[in-house]
């Protein structure tokens, strides 16, 4: 599993010589000293970041605010709600971008795609993870501590404050997380509705055509070890406050 | 103390459970219903969209106009023959190769694993935070035609035999059928080895010893107990795999050649390259969409679990 990231980090030392470096030439930095040689791609990188921040936000809040009253509530129309949930995760990307693309031909018209396109369309799809995500953690909560809460004249939103969302939070961050992976990562959707802005894989993919520079592999590298490093951290800081207890 | 559990003294608690009948409580629908209209809005309404516009005919200079022009149809389903035999065949090898090579993984991970289960899991999970991408992308170097892959198969005359099949061309990988699914193979493993890990997590091993105490061998212990129990990681897997290599054209697109043309391919270019196109796109979507739905729910009455999900 690990052999392709392995080969990136490799190659990411390479020295290029032409411009497909899909072989090993020499060891080199230069990648390394200068990740924004080309500006298109940092360009591209600055704006995949806005768009996830934005669409996790967004997915995050719309999403716990559902998990909650599923789990929480009892009403009729659960499983309508429920099977609406699962669709968008049933259902292959690339028809979901079609689709959404003939939406906005149909409304607001081809040019007007771009970043707010984009970040509605992630935002769509990152939503059911998200309810799944949290509600698997609210469902393993004990619920006689929100009564507890209540019992010592707590009012709802201090219930909500003190206990129940603290209780939550890591649901909820681990939630935020997969979606900001998911909305970086996607290709598929965001090139349907993108119009004529390029995203970072968007430029990864058209690289493969025009050319492709030693500094996506650093920036592949670069990932790598910033998500080893907070596993990582998370892993201390879960064995710090054990061993606190 | 006592005055405080006197009941004279106490106002009266919060009612612990509100009487949802007394009054009709509003709070889930306010909590629905911005999430509910987002997911109606951007993705039910495009659908209904998409079958529309499939029924569509026009260009952007004078704008599409529904004629109830089922040529469209016609066309999605007559001229893309390979690429639905493409898609459905490589999604099918993907998840089939996921499920072997998932399934023994994620069986010594949860029995075998021992303290290192969640470094084994992790290293698993880690690589996907890489761009996928760019790992696509590192296949290219790991299959590329000097390679010691290449070499070794080359050697073992393995190429021959797998290029005789039209899995690859020549004594090349790149480019080939082979690393298309290879690729896809690799892109959704842990996809499969995630939810049987889970599923397989929860089995107790002391039923396994009680196979044993029955003399059962190791592999009739295996099919009779740890099978069954592990089913819904193995539906679930294989769905979780399934749907996207359905619509996946990124593996196909990067490490095959113009004739491994899948679905995906074709919508995006009817879409965003041929400007007439998108009536037919619309009505490959719908087709597809409907095909995958047909085939899933078929899958999940047949392996009768339908609360999976």
């Amino acid at each position: 599993m690990l052999a392709p990231n392995a080969v990136i980090l490799w190659m990411s030392f390479n020295k290029p010589v032409g411009k497909f470096d899909y072989t090993w030439n020499k060891f080199s930095l230069s990648a390394w000293k200068n990740p924004c040689a080309s500006s298109e791609m940092c360009h591209s990188l600055g704006l995949s970041l806005q768009i996830g921040v934005v669409a996790t936000i967004g997915a995050t809040v719309l999403g716990t605010m559902i998990a909650f009253a599923m789990v929480r509530h009892r009403f009729r129309a659960r499983s309508g709600i429920n099977a609406l949930l699962f669709l968008p995760m049933a259902a292959p990307e690339v028809v979901m971008g079609a689709t959404l693309t003939a939406l906005f031909f149909n409304t607001v018209g081809p040019g007007s795609l771009g970043f707010w396109t984009i970040t509605i369309a992630h935002v769509m799809f990152c939503l059911s993870y998200v309810v799944v995500t949290v509600k698997s953690r609210l469902a393993g909560m004990d619920p006689t501590l929100e009564r507890a809460a209540q019992d010592l004249y707590a009012t709802p939103f201090q219930t909500f404050m003190k206990v129940t969302l603290p209780l939550v939070a890591p649901g909820i961050a681990a939630a935020a997380l997969l979606s900001f992976a998911l909305s970086i990562d996607d290709y598929i959707i965001t090139v349907f509705t993108a119009g004529n802005l390029e995203t970072f894989p968007m430029y990864i993919y058209g690289s493969v055509q025009r050319s492709y520079p030693a500094q996506i592999d650093v920036i592949g590298s670069m990932m790598l070890l910033g998500t080893m490093a907070i596993i990582a951290f998370s892993q201390l800081l879960g064995r710090a406050r054990t061993a606190r207890k | 103390m006592s005055t405080l559990t006197d009941p004279a003294t106490r106002p009266p608690a919060p009612e612990p459970q509100p009487d949802h009948k007394a009054k009709r409580n509003w709070t889930p629908w306010v909590l629905l219903l911005p999430g509910l209209l987002w997911l109606i809005v951007f993705f039910l309404v495009p659908i209904l969209t998409s079958v529309s516009a499939s029924v569509q005919t026009g260009n952007f200079d004078d704008g599409f106009k529904v004629t109830w022009d089922w040529g469209n149809y016609y066309h999605a389903l007559h001229d893309y023959r390979t690429q639905y035999w493409h898609s459905g065949i490589y999604s099918v090898l993907t998840t089939v190769f996921c499920l072997a090579l998932g399934y023994p993984a994620a069986y010594f991970i949860a029995f075998k694993g021992g303290k290192y289960k969640s470094l084994l899991m992790a290293l698993v999970i880690v690589p996907s935070f890489t761009s996928f991408l760019i790992r696509t992308i590192a296949w290219k170097t790991i299959l590329a035609d000097n390679g010691t892959v290449v070499h070794a198969l080359n050697k073992t005359g393995v190429l021959h035999v797998t290029s005789a099949m039209g899995w690859t061309v020549g004594d090349h990988v790149l480019a080939s059928p082979a690393a298309v699914v290879c690729g896809m193979v690799y892109n959704f493993l842990p996809f499969t080895i995630l939810p049987l890990y889970t599923s397989l997590e929860k089995i107790d091993p002391r039923l396994h010893e009680a196979g044993q105490d029955l003399y059962c061998n190791a592999f009739t212990t295996w099919r009779r107990i740890t099978l069954p129990l592990s089913m819904p990681g193995v539906i679930g897997g294989t769905l979780l795999t399934f749907i996207p290599a359905v619509g996946d054209y990124i593996n196909a697109q990067l490490l095959g050649n113009p004739n491994t043309n899948v679905v995906g391919q074709k919508i995006e270019d009817l879409f965003l390259r041929d400007t007439q196109g998108y009536p037919v796109g619309s009505a490959i979507s719908v087709v597809m969409m409907v095909a995958t739905l047909v085939l899933v729910m078929t899958y999940i009455r047949k392996a009768g679990t339908e609360d999976l999900i």
